[in-house]
């Protein structure tokens, strides 16, 4: 195989601290060297990279990315969005169970496996289900999900009413230390809403989703996580109460993690003000208060991951009155810039931001990436910082085009992305 | 570097959901929402109205005002008073009219809206009076609509009602008068699920009325309703004290099973409007209700049939207001409605 070298580009490992210019090494998939600038020798079989002026930093690892393969090929497959993934430096993607059919048994891993390695861009990895078809109401066969490759086990937002069941759930998956993904929520206080119960609401005459929502199922979950020992990952955290609940947890330290998505970063209720149905994602985008403590809550690290919460839909998924349309957001293409952007309006730094989409997830995903160490996986994502676009339909690979960043000037374009040390993409 | 990624400075086409309603002249183009609308527009649409009522009262209630015009009620959802008093309207200003009632099961066999939508449009209407269940469906309907066809809410969701909420203003105003800044309008129960609730209060505070108030349980009052600009109260006798205008609204009888309220025996006895409660209102009161009426249930019928009731002249303006409505936004290049708002 031969080797890459990627020169005098600014490289940034937030695990390793590293911020500087430097040169990398790849060889057989692995980072083999890492340099000053121009002082690699170079043979004739070395495949040059000048990121002169670029960002190299580890590739990026999406903790939330809806493929929809298995089930739900018309909004996208897993060839489509690995692609789209590869061209917006995301090198790991990980997947929910809640296809069709449900992730609980390890021939849909395989599945979803074999259809990775056949498109060869970005990776794949799987949550299993927590209870069989996520139906809450038996354990999955937690252990041999384990053994085919999941990385943790989730029940997505499906509810586990019996809360009996839910602390088996967490103890049996505490037992083989298995990490358990929870998209907090009451099923019977979200109902059927379809947007944050607050003055848009009321005004627009939509059904709510109230806060408590939320909170009620993270106050559930922690004090079972208290009495199991599981190490539990709260997905998708939408209220300022919640990022406070989870700073108390993580104060009596309980083994919980947390992540936000990206657009609830940059997105307010108000944005849903003229019926924007590209806007409705679920949980709903809560006030500028919410908003702000979400960032603050990613600044002080009571938030330990941002995800893009890919949900690629079809477009007459769309198509229809507000509450009528589906939720979610096609949100790789943004990912990186929308991440980016808290550079400016927080005092995180570039790494800062880099950490909560490589080192964080790696560590909370149990992935050997997400790092530029020597002797790693050379999964390398390549940008240009300081480059602005226009995010249009043609911007957009991902087979779907559901965002509300349609038209948004956005800073920071991906250049090269490396996948287990092959160059997958080069714009 | 301040904030490189940037929304937009203009907004996508038709995304300002408020300002769709006017064309480029500032004339009504929609009529989706009373909200968002300046009191010079509510205040037309009275004017025109008043003039439609004198038609409406002769012996041959017959204008042609919008002859050769085609107008669709296209209804999602049941209704027998709007829709009935929309086809009046129109037939009474000489358009063709076509009523077509689309259950919402047909839809879900695999017709989308917007194919609907397509196909109605594609038969050369001029309008579109839209009921749909869907809060927003309106505004989806005049955002998808081809430029020619003015699209007229007959109620969406929980969203709006703005014809409704403008016939009460006209029966507010007939019986009042025009200024609304000495009124105290109260407005009791499922403020939580009612289109007409909400327009009444953007037209209501439009209009500069003087104190607009809600009354409900907890359970059927939205969060933040504050911020619509009205005073809250939960008990019925304080909240109608020497008002001018009580509105009543219709209790669903589907609000026991999703437990917002215990019964109706029990609404009854904390919210009905009797007789005597009504003594605390002021003397000249008047009292409303958008209909259906449960007598015994939010209304006494000796109050609901008595002679501060104005609920059948609530009915009788609700044709001349759609008149005026339809003339204004279909007769916009004629400017048919200024002429006639001015004869009268």
């Amino acid at each position: 195989m031969s080797n890459i070298i990627i020169q005098n580009g600014q490289l940034i490992d937030p695990a390793n601290k590293i911020d500087q210019i430097a040169d990398i090494l790849v060889s057989d998939g692995k980072i083999t060297a890492i340099e000053k600038a121009n002082s690699i020798k170079v043979d004739g079989n070395t495949q040059i990279i000048d990121a002169t002026g670029l960002t190299i930093a580890p590739g990026l690892i999406d903790c939330c990315a809806r493929l929809r393969e298995p089930g739900l090929e018309h909004k996208a497959t897993i060839n489509s969005e690995t692609i789209a993934a590869t061209k917006a430096g995301i090198t790991t993607l990980c997947c929910p169970p809640d296809t069709d059919p449900v992730i609980d048994e390890p021939a849909v891993v395989e599945f979803i496996n074999r259809k990775t390695a056949i498109s060869g861009h970005s990776k794949i990895v799987t949550l299993g289900a927590l209870t069989a078809g996520l139906r809450g109401e038996h354990l999955s066969e937690m252990f041999a999900l384990k053994q085919a490759g999941c990385v943790g086990l989730s029940n997505c937002r499906q509810p586990i009413e019996n809360t009996q069941i839910l602390k088996r759930a967490l103890a049996y998956a505490a037992t083989y230390d298995i990490r358990v993904f929870i998209e907090p929520d009451d099923h019977w206080l979200s109902a059927d809403g379809c947007a944050h119960d607050g003055k848009i609401a009321t005004r627009l005459g939509l059904k709510s989703i109230p806060v408590s929502a939320e909170t009620t199922a993270i106050a559930r979950a922690l004090q079972l996580v208290a009495e199991t020992g599981a190490k539990v990952h709260f997905g998708r955290l939408s209220s300022a109460q919640s990022v406070e609940m989870i700073a108390r947890a993580k104060n009596e330290q309980l083994p919980i993690t947390v992540d936000v998505s990206a657009h609830q970063l940059h997105l307010t209720e108000q944005d849903i003000s003229s019926f924007n149905s590209a806007c409705h994602v679920i949980p709903p985008l809560r006030t500028q208060r919410d908003q702000e403590a979400l960032q603050a809550g990613v600044v002080n690290g009571t938030i330990d991951v941002i995800c893009s919460d890919h949900q690629p839909h079809d477009i007459d998924a769309k198509q229809a009155p507000f509450a009528s349309t589906e939720a979610g957001i096609s949100a790789l293409e943004t990912f990186l810039p929308l991440c980016l952007r808290l550079t400016q309006q927080t005092s995180l730094s570039l790494s800062d931001v880099l950490s909560k989409i490589t080192q964080a997830p790696a560590s909370i995903l149990n992935l050997d990436t997400g790092t530029l160490s020597i002797g790693k996986t050379a999964d390398i994502c390549i940008f240009d910082a300081e480059e602005d676009w226009q995010l249009t339909s043609d911007t957009i690979h991902s087979h779907s085009k559901n965002t509300p960043f349609l038209g948004w000037n956005l800073q920071g374009k991906v250049k090269h992305t490396l996948v287990d040390g092959k160059l997958i993409y080069s714009q | 570097m301040v904030n490189k990624a940037t929304k937009p400075t203009d907004t996508l086409i038709g995304h300002d959901a408020w300002n769709i309603q006017l064309d480029k002249n500032g004339q009504l183009k929609h009529f989706l929402t009373t909200e968002g609308l300046g009191s010079n527009i509510l205040t037309q649409i009275l004017d025109t109205a008043e003039s439609f009522a004198g038609v409406n009262e002769k012996s041959v209630k017959k204008v042609p005002l919008l002859r050769g015009k085609t107008i669709v009620n296209l209804f999602f959802e049941a209704s027998t008073r709007t829709r009935t008093t929309f086809e009046l309207a129109a037939k009474r200003l000489s358009a063709d009219v076509l009523n077509i009632n689309i259950s919402t099961s047909s839809t879900s066999k695999g017709e989308t809206l917007l194919d609907t939508l397509q196909n109605i449009q594609a038969m050369h209407c001029d309008m579109f009076v839209v009921r749909h269940s869907d809060s927003g469906a309106a505004h989806y309907i005049a955002n998808n609509v081809a430029p020619n066809i003015s699209v007229i809410n007959a109620g969406d969701g929980s969203h709006a009602h703005p014809t409704q909420a403008m016939l009460d203003m006209f029966t507010i105003r007939r019986n009042k008068g025009p200024n609304f800044g000495n009124l105290r309008v109260a407005i009791v129960g499922d403020i939580l699920h009612s289109r007409v609730a909400r327009s009444q209060i953007h037209a209501l505070n439009t209009l500069n009325t003087g104190d607009v108030r809600v009354i409900a349980p907890k359970t059927l009052l939205p969060v933040d309703i504050e911020d619509m600009g009205v005073n809250v109260f939960h008990d019925l006798e304080a909240g109608i004290k020497d008002a001018d205008v009580v509105i009543m609204l219709r209790l669903q009888k589907e609000r026991m099973q999703g437990a917002l309220l215990p019964s109706e025996q029990e609404y009854f006895q904390l919210y009905g409007l009797t007789e005597e409660r009504l003594r605390v209102a002021k003397s000249d009161a008047i009292v409303m209700h958008p209909g259906p009426i449960n007598r015994g249930v939010e209304i006494a019928s000796d109050v609901a049939d008595g002679p501060r009731s104005v609920i059948l002249d609530q009915v009788s303006n609700g044709i001349a207001v759609r008149m005026a409505v339809m003339t204004m936004t279909l007769g916009r290049d004629a400017s048919a409605s200024e002429d006639h708002g001015n004869s009268k």
